[in-house]
C-alpha cells in the first residue's frame, strides 16, 4: 500500500470543496424555493386570485390579488411586444444591412453595457421621461420603461440565435433573387424562430418579475389595468408593498402574491426549455 | 418591372426603419446617462460632485446631500457578498467545466438558470423569511459570545437587518451570474493545453491550477466583476433586508443605506422638498456611471479572454 503523495490529498481537498460549494449554491435555490411554497401555499386559495382588493384590504379584510396579476401580465405582455418589434428590427440590421464590423461591435457593446444598467437606473429614467413628456405614473409609462429593460436581453439573445445560422442559407436566398427583406422574413423568420421565442420568453420573464423600474413609472392600484393611461399593479411591489404592513392577513397575500410570481417564472423557464427541443426539429443545419 | 421597383422601395424602407431602430438602440445607454445628469444638474450646480460623494451629511430640508453614506453602504454590502459568493462560485464553475460527468452537469445548468430567473422580491421575501431571522437570533448571539469587542462584529443593531443580511441575500443573486460567465470561460480553454499537462504527470487539480486558471484568468475577472456589478445596482432585495439607516456602517449587523435603496425609497416625496429631486436623480447618475465602468472593464477582460483561447 503506497502513501498517497500530497498532490493527491490536495486534489481530494479540493474535490470536496467543490462538492461542498455546489451544496450550497444548490441548496440556496432549494431554499429560497422551499420558502416561498411553504409560506405562499397555505396563503393560497381560489378568492386570492379572483379578487381585486376590496373596502379595509389593507387592515386584512376581505378581496385577492387580481389586480396584481393582471397588471404584472399587461405590464410585461406590453413591454414585451414592444421590445420585440424594436429588437427584431435591430437584429436583422445587424444581420442583413450592417457591412461595418466595427459597427456591429459597437451595437454589441453598447447593448450588453445597457444589459448591465440597474433596473432602478431604469425606473428613474423612465420618470424623467415622463416628467418632459407630461405624464403621471401609468401603465403605460411603466410599459415603456420595461421595454427599455427588457430590449438588451430580447436583442442580444436573438442576436446569437442569428448568428447560429450558416451563411449558405442567406446565400441561397440571394440567388435565387430574394432580397434582403424577403430572406429576413421568409428564411430567417423560420430558422431562426424557437430562438426567438426562447428570447422573448427570456426577456418577458425579467419584465415581470422586475420591481424597482416599475415602482416610480407604473405605480399601484387597487383596480384592474383598462386604461394604458391610468396606474397599473404589478406582482413584485404586491410583495414589497405588502410585507411591509404589520397586518398578519396582508402579509399572508404577499406570500401568494411571491408564490403566484414564482410559478410564472418557473413555468417560463421550463417553456422556454420545451420550445428548444421541440422547434430545433424543423430547423435546417 | 414595376413589381421589381416597388421591392426595392420596401427593401429600402425597411433599411431605413431598422437602421433607425439600430441607433436608437446603441444610443439608448449614451442617452440615459445625459438624461439623468440634466435632472441633476441644478444640485451639481450649487454643491460640486466631488463633494457631494465625500460629505456625509444628509439633511435634505437644510439642503445637504452627502452621498458617502450611501456609497459607503453600497460597497460594504457588495464586497460582502463577493467575499461570500466568489469562492464557492468559482470551485462550482471550475467543478461543473472539468470534473462533472456530462449528465450532471446538465442537469445542474438549467438549475442554475432558474436562480438567475427569480425576481428580486422572491431573494428579498427569503431574506426577511429566513436570513434576517437567522442573523437575529442566533448569529449576534454566537458572535458576541465568541469574538467579544471585535470591532467588525460589535453592534447596538439587534434587528437582524443588517449589512450581513444583504451581503447574504446579493451572494445568492449573484451565484449564477459569476458561475455561468465563469463556466463558460473554463470549459473554452483548449483541450490539447489539459493534455499536455496530464501527460507530464500532472494531477487534474494540478493541471487545472497551473495551466486551465492561468488561461481563464482574464475571463474569470470578468465574470466577478459582472456580479460585482449586478449586486452593486440591486435595489429590491437589498431594500428589503439591510435596515435603511443613513450612516457609515462600521460592524457587519449594522444596518446600511445602499444608494439603489436610497433613490427607491424615497421617490414619494421627492417632488416636495425642493433639490430633493435633482439629489435622488444625481444618485442614479452616479450609480450608473459606477455600474458603467464596471461592465465595459469587464467587457474588456472578456475581449482578453477570447483572444487567449483563440
Amino acid at each position: 500500500m503506497k502513501k498517497l503523495k500530497r498532490k493527491h490529498v490536495e486534489e481530494r481537498l479540493f474535490i470536496g470543496l467543490m462538492i461542498a460549494s455546489m451544496v450550497i449554491v444548490l441548496s440556496s435555490l432549494a431554499l429560497i424555493l422551499g420558502a416561498v411554497l411553504v409560506k405562499g401555499l397555505p396563503a393560497l386559495n381560489w378568492a386570492m386570485v379572483t379578487q381585486v382588493p376590496k373596502g379595509g384590504y389593507y387592515l386584512g379584510k376581505e378581496g385577492g390579488i387580481l389586480n396584481a396579476i393582471t397588471g404584472s401580465l399587461a405590464l410585461a405582455g406590453g413591454a414585451t411586444v414592444l421590445s420585440f418589434i424594436v429588437s427584431l428590427g435591430v437584429v436583422f440590421y445587424l444581420h442583413l444591412f450592417a457591412k461595418n464590423t466595427h459597427v456591429i461591435e459597437v451595437v454589441r457593446l453598447a447593448l450588453d453595457v445597457l444589459w448591465g444598467i440597474p433596473s432602478i437606473v431604469f425606473g428613474a429614467f423612465g420618470f424623467t421621461l415622463m416628467l418632459w413628456m407630461g405624464m403621471r405614473a401609468s401603465l403605460l409609462g411603466g410599459i415603456i420603461t420595461l421595454a427599455l429593460l427588457e430590449l438588451p436581453v430580447m436583442t442580444r439573445t436573438m442576436d446569437e440565435v442569428m448568428q447560429m445560422v450558416p451563411f449558405e442559407l442567406k446565400e441561397a436566398a440571394y440567388a435565387l433573387g430574394s432580397t434582403r427583406v424577403e430572406t429576413a422574413l421568409r428564411v430567417l423568420w423560420r430558422q431562426t424562430l424557437p430562438g426567438l421565442l426562447t428570447a422573448v420568453l427570456l426577456a418577458f420573464g425579467r419584465g415581470i418579475g422586475d420591481a424597482a423600474s416599475v415602482l416610480f413609472t407604473a405605480g399601484y392600484t387597487d383596480r384592474l389595468p383598462t386604461s394604458l393611461l391610468r396606474p397599473a399593479a404589478s406582482l413584485p411591489l404586491a410583495v414589497f408593498f405588502q410585507l411591509g404592513t404589520p397586518v398578519p392577513e396582508v402579509r399572508q397575500r404577499a406570500y401568494a402574491a411571491a408564490l403566484v410570481l414564482t410559478v410564472i417564472i418557473l413555468l417560463i423557464s421550463i417553456g422556454s426549455r420545451l420550445l428548444t427541443q421541440r422547434f430545433t426539429r424543423h430547423v435546417i443545419r | 418591372m414595376k413589381n421589381s421597383s416597388l421591392r426595392r422601395q420596401k427593401e429600402r424602407f425597411a433599411q431605413w426603419g431598422m437602421g433607425a431602430l439600430m441607433t436608437f438602440a446603441a444610443l439608448l445607454a449614451p442617452f440615459i446617462a445625459v438624461a439623468l445628469w440634466l435632472r441633476a444638474r441644478p444640485l451639481f450646480e450649487i454643491i460640486p460632485l466631488g463633494q457631494l460623494l465625500v460629505s456625509s451629511a444628509w439633511r435634505p430640508l437644510q439642503k445637504e446631500f452627502g452621498f458617502l453614506p450611501f456609497i459607503v453602504g453600497s460597497a460594504a454590502v457588495t464586497g460582502l457578498a463577493m467575499v461570500l459568493a466568489v469562492p464557492p462560485c468559482l470551485l462550482c464553475a471550475i467543478y461543473l467545466a472539468e470534473y462533472a460527468p456530462r449528465r450532471l452537469r446538465e442537469a445542474v445548468k438549467p438549475l442554475i438558470d432558474l436562480l438567475a430567473g427569480i425576481p428580486s422580491v422572491v431573494y428579498g421575501l427569503w431574506g426577511t423569511l429566513m436570513i434576517v431571522p437567522f442573523i437575529r437570533d442566533i448569529l449576534i448571539p454566537w458572535s458576541q459570545s465568541v469574538f467579544p469587542n471585535t470591532p467588525l462584529f460589535q453592534t447596538q443593531n439587534p434587528t437582524g437587518y443588517s449589512i450581513l443580511a444583504g451581503g447574504i441575500v446579493l451572494a445568492a443573486m449573484v451565484f449564477p451570474v459569476i458561475i455561468s460567465t465563469a463556466e463558460e470561460v473554463i470549459y473554452a480553454v483548449p483541450g490539447g493545453l489539459r493534455e499536455a499537462a496530464l501527460s507530464l504527470g500532472a494531477t487534474r487539480w494540478q493541471t487545472i491550477k497551473g495551466v486551465v486558471l492561468r488561461r481563464a484568468l482574464p475571463g474569470i475577472l470578468a465574470s466577478v466583476i459582472l456580479g460585482f456589478s449586478r449586486a452593486f445596482g440591486e435595489t429590491m432585495a437589498v431594500m428589503m433586508v439591510v435596515g435603511n439607516m443613513p450612516q457609515i456602517p462600521h460592524s457587519i449587523f449594522d444596518a446600511g443605506y445602499p444608494l439603489s435603496a436610497l433613490i427607491a425609497n424615497n421617490y414619494g416625496e421627492m417632488m416636495s422638498i425642493p433639490m430633493y429631486d435633482a439629489a435622488l436623480l444625481a444618485a442614479a447618475f452616479i450609480l450608473l456611471l459606477l455600474v458603467l465602468v464596471f461592465t465595459v472593464v469587464a467587457r474588456l477582460f472578456l475581449l482578453q479572454a477570447v483572444k487567449r483561447a483563440a
